[in-house]
């Protein structure tokens, strides 16, 4: 085992956190030189991670963690196996490389301790996401990683695209996260373990399961959502609003794999279906082609780079479906291919836009000359993206081949579509990273020269790493490739592909590929100018969608929220008197289950009876008043009477607090009406006073009948007679109503005299709403005159 | 509401009645009573206080804003759980002692300083709502 104790692990896994919260204060201290020393915690990350390859290659698996919520069954923990350990290095890697770009990139930027802070705590949420073994902490952090991304992409907040960018992408990414955490769930039901280490031996049972398509949909809607797959691609090339650095690191080389990496980790799982080698493949297709289209529409470097983007996560889609053995090693390769290309050229693009202040590729050219090195960066890049040798995106793009090329239609129409994306895809790489540097010089906004060592490099230790990974293609396949690719099918496999060719297919369709992308390259302005058109003629698109239904969320809100808060009391106070009597008689009346009526007292005594006959004549009192303030006080005679009739009946405690609650009542509505300044007398018409009637004598009914059933059942006497008995005893009262009240159900009373309080609070603040500042007693004998 | 025998009468009613509501609170562990009633009796003497001579005299005779003592009694009853910690019981459990005062024995307890919180926030919230109301301005 592991000599590294599980402390450490956790440790490293709060580094970037710990390293969020030192951000603003050491770029307060340092500037942007903060950056050298904050990329020390990725580093450290690395290296930490780095003491498991060995292990790893050898086929081990690490896991570790804590207790969570032990009641819940829930832990802290996590698994290194091939798959994530690629993942955890290519994050902390690039994320090193990263944090120096930014320091360079915006420079002397006020809010760039904060965009530091934003960026760390991204790649601690990202570290969670591929360390994670436990599916609740699983979706703890891939929902983080939505919120940081949001908060960066939003980072220059006073642009109102940003603003949309981020909330879309939190929309669409956040609500893949909720699909996902169902997914997970069922998952969770069907099998009954939680942790992704136990669940690989429960594949066939959850494939068998009737709920296996529901999990399966629900997983896609989150991967898919995250790998911004069509028809959900589009909040990617929006998220470009973000600065440059987020490009790279979150939209290209991190967290959209996020999706792909919850594909592969579950490949063993929920693989090998019909379903899965259905669906996959379709959307992973049509992103890859759609994305490309689209790519070749742009001129912006940054907006080409994120569509292909999109297609390059749509391949990786397609290989995960297939899931044969050729397919997961070209996935491993391509991804990690793509990580380091896509990075590099997306620092490359912002290296341009720093430094010469444009990044529309029409407007650039003959840049070689005076940004050497970025040069070389960028060719190194776009060669590994083109498929190219001696880069390690050559290798990945034989290995597509492999898996692809079978004699029958289906395979050889997805053959098809890798050619037209990976041609397409060369056209782009070529298009970022010749055109700009090649050709006659242009003009640009500012004067072009060579950025600063923070920001060359990064690009150029990826395009460089992209190189080495291929020449020493044993040791990639020894460390990386082959422990990966095992850990996405279950089994064993290793990945053996390298630079030398081999004459086969694989060859020839990298030749037709080759031949494709050079014909497309040198007519893209007419491909540009077609997609254009086609794109106005179709005129709609998801991006115009999304806000549609937002537009149609909010307008459903306001519909609804008109419907039921009208802002008239009277419908309120007519739909709780309904919703009450409906309540009472409701149940009554649909189980059939009537009270008999009571049977009158034998043994009525004469003063119990004058009692009683006070209770009506109090209400007949009310009815005909003749105005308001007269009604007020007859229903206090009513109350009164009750009052007694708790007296007659042996509760004084109740009759005592029905006195007192009677008399504030009226004093208070007595108040409150002179108030209100309505007209003294009730001017009804007569309808309405006959539906007022009948939903009183409703609810008035609806009570009589629901006490009379609760009277009617046997009495349970268990609690009163503990009551009884122990009041005494245990809590030293005699008053048994009290002792409950204070002591045996204290926590109760507290809890109803906050709210008592919170109530007088809110009375008061509506008294007060609508009252001048300075207020006078009418009656008051003290008022010193200039009070108005 | 001004006339002379009410507004001559109320202060002593008023003072009446908050000693009521004091033995009805302190009576209320064994006898029909308790926080909860005694601060309705006592929210009803300071309304009648206030509808007879007006509700500056009464702020002034509280001299705590009505809010702030309701406030004070919910934090009251809340200690008055809390002090069972100390005792290493748990919450809300009812503690007691019984000191020798003047030759009595007295029955104090954590019961008590709860019930008190009550009457308190009864007092306090019922008779800001009372006195807002009756402080209307003049139309």
């Amino acid at each position: 085992m592991s000599a590294v104790a599980p402390g450490a692990t956790l440790l490293v896994l709060m580094l970037p956190f710990l390293a969020a919260l030192a951000a603003p204060w050491l770029t307060r201290r340092l500037g942007h030189n903060a950056a050298w020393i904050l990329a020390l915690a990725p580093l450290a990350i690395f290296m930490h991670f780095l003491g498991f390859a060995g292990q790893v290659a050898d086929g081990g698996v690490v896991t570790g963690g804590y207790a969570w919520v032990p009641s819940l069954n829930v832990s802290f923990s996590w698994l290194i196996d091939g798959l994530s350990l690629t993942f955890v290095l290519l994050i902390s890697g690039i994320g090193a490389l990263i944090m120096l770009y930014s320091g360079g990139y915006l420079k002397g930027h006020a809010q760039l301790g904060r965009f530091f802070s934003f960026m760390l705590m991204f790649m601690g949420a990202m570290l969670g996401v591929v360390i994670s073994d436990s599916f609740l902490m699983l979706f703890v952090y891939w929902e983080l990683t939505s919120i940081t991304s949001f908060l960066l992409i939003g980072f220059d907040h006073s642009r109102e695209a940003s603003r949309r960018a981020a909330i879309q992408a939190l929309v669409v990414t956040g609500g893949g996260g909720l699909a996902l955490l169902a997914g997970l769930l069922v998952i969770w039901n069907i099998t009954g373990v939680s942790q992704i280490s136990m669940l690989l031996s429960y594949g066939d049972e959850v494939r068998a399961s009737p709920f296996y398509l529901m999990a399966l949909i629900l997983v896609l809607g989150g991967a898919f959502s995250k790998s911004a797959q069509f028809p959900l691609h589009f909040w990617l090339p929006n998220a470009m609003e973000a600065p440059t650095p987020v490009s790279a690191y979150l939209h290209s080389a991190t967290m959209v794999k996020a999706g792909v990496y919850l594909l592969m980790r579950l490949n063993p799982v929920l693989g090998d279906t019909v379903w899965w080698e259905t669906i996959l493949p379709l959307f992973g297709g049509t992103t890859l082609i759609v994305g490309t289209l689209l790519a070749i529409r742009q001129t912006d470097l940054k907006l080409m780079l994120a569509y292909t983007t999109v297609s390059s996560l749509g391949l990786l889609v397609m290989l995960t479906g297939f899931g044969s053995e050729h397919a997961i090693a070209a996935a491993v390769l391509y991804l990690v291919a793509h990580s380091l290309f896509k990075g590099a050229l997306f620092m490359v693009a912002g290296l341009i836009d720093h430094e010469t202040g444009s990044r529309d590729v029409t407007e650039l050219g003959g840049l070689r000359k005076a940004m050497p090195i970025t040069f070389i960066a960028a060719i190194a890049a776009a060669i590994s993206m083109a498929g190219l040798p001696p880069f390690i995106g050559f290798l990945a793009k034989e290995e597509i081949y492999y898996a692809l090329w079978h004699i029958d239609p289906w395979s050889l129409a997805f053959v098809a579509v890798a050619i037209i994306g990976n041609g397409l895809m060369f056209v782009i790489g070529f298009a970022v990273a010749i055109k700009p540097f090649f050709g006659p010089v242009v003009k640009t906004p500012k004067v072009a020269h060579e950025g600063p060592v923070l920001l060359w490099l990064g690009p150029l230790v990826l395009g460089i790493t992209a190189l080495g990974a291929a020449l020493v293609s044993p040791v990639t396949h020894r460390f990386i490739s082959s422990p990966m690719a095992s850990a996405i099918a279950g089994e064993t496999e290793s990945v053996t592909i390298s630079l030398i060719p081999h004459f086969g297919a694989p060859l020839m369709l990298s030749l037709v590929t080759i031949v494709f992308g050079i014909i497309a390259y040198r007519m893209v302005d007419r491909l540009r100018a077609g997609m254009a058109w086609l794109l106005t003629a179709i005129g709609w698109g998801p991006d115009r969608g999304f806000d549609q239904m937002i537009s149609g969320l909010v307008g459903l809100s306001v519909w609804l929220t008109r419907l039921v808060q009208p802002g008239r009391l009277e419908i309120y106070m007519m739909v709780t008197f309904l919703m009450i009597a409906a309540a009472l008689i409701g149940p009554m009346a649909w189980y059939g289950e009537w009270p008999s009526m009571p049977v009158w007292p034998a043994d009525a005594q004469f003063h119990e009876l004058v009692v009683f006959a006070i209770v009506p004549i109090g209400l007949l009192a009310v009815i005909f008043a003749r105005d308001r303030l007269t009604a007020i006080v007859s229903l206090g005679i009513q109350g009164f009477a009750v009052a007694l009739i708790f007296m007659l009946f042996g509760a004084p405690d109740l009759s005592f607090t029905q006195f007192m609650v009677e008399t504030l009542a009226v004093v208070i509505l007595a108040l409150v009406m002179t108030r209100l300044k309505l007209t003294s007398a009730d001017h009804r018409p007569t309808w309405e006073k006959a539906v007022d009637m009948a939903v009183a004598l409703a609810c008035g009914g609806g009570f009589m009948l629901y006490l009379l059933a609760v009277t009617q059942q046997p009495f349970n006497a268990e609690l009163s007679d503990f009551f009884s008995a122990y009041s005494k005893i245990v809590a030293h009262g005699a008053n048994v109503v009290n002792v409950i009240i204070v002591d045996f159900r204290g926590t109760d009373t507290l809890g109803e005299i906050a709210v008592v309080m919170v109530t007088g609070l809110a009375i008061l603040s509506l008294i007060r709403i609508r009252t001048p500042r300075v207020t006078v007693a009418d009656n008051d004998p003290d008022r010193n005159g200039g009070g108005r | 509401m001004r006339t002379v025998i009410f507004r001559s009468i109320a202060p002593y009613l008023t003072s009446l009645m908050m000693l009521f509501s004091i033995f009805v609170l302190l009576r209320g562990h064994n006898e029909p009573g308790g926080g909860f009633i005694g601060g309705l009796i006592a929210a009803s003497a300071l309304a009648i206080y206030g509808i007879a001579c007006g509700v500056a005299p009464v702020r002034r005779a509280i001299y705590f804003h009505p809010m702030a003592i309701s406030a004070f009694g919910l934090f009251l009853s809340a200690s008055a759980g809390v002090l069972s910690v100390f005792a290493g019981v748990p919450y809300m459990t009812g503690l007691w002692v019984y000191p020798h005062v003047f030759g009595v024995e007295l029955a104090l307890s954590s019961v008590l300083v709860f019930d008190v919180g009550v009457y308190l926030v009864v007092v306090g919230a019922i008779s800001s709502i009372a006195l807002a109301l009756e402080e209307r301005d003049r139309d």
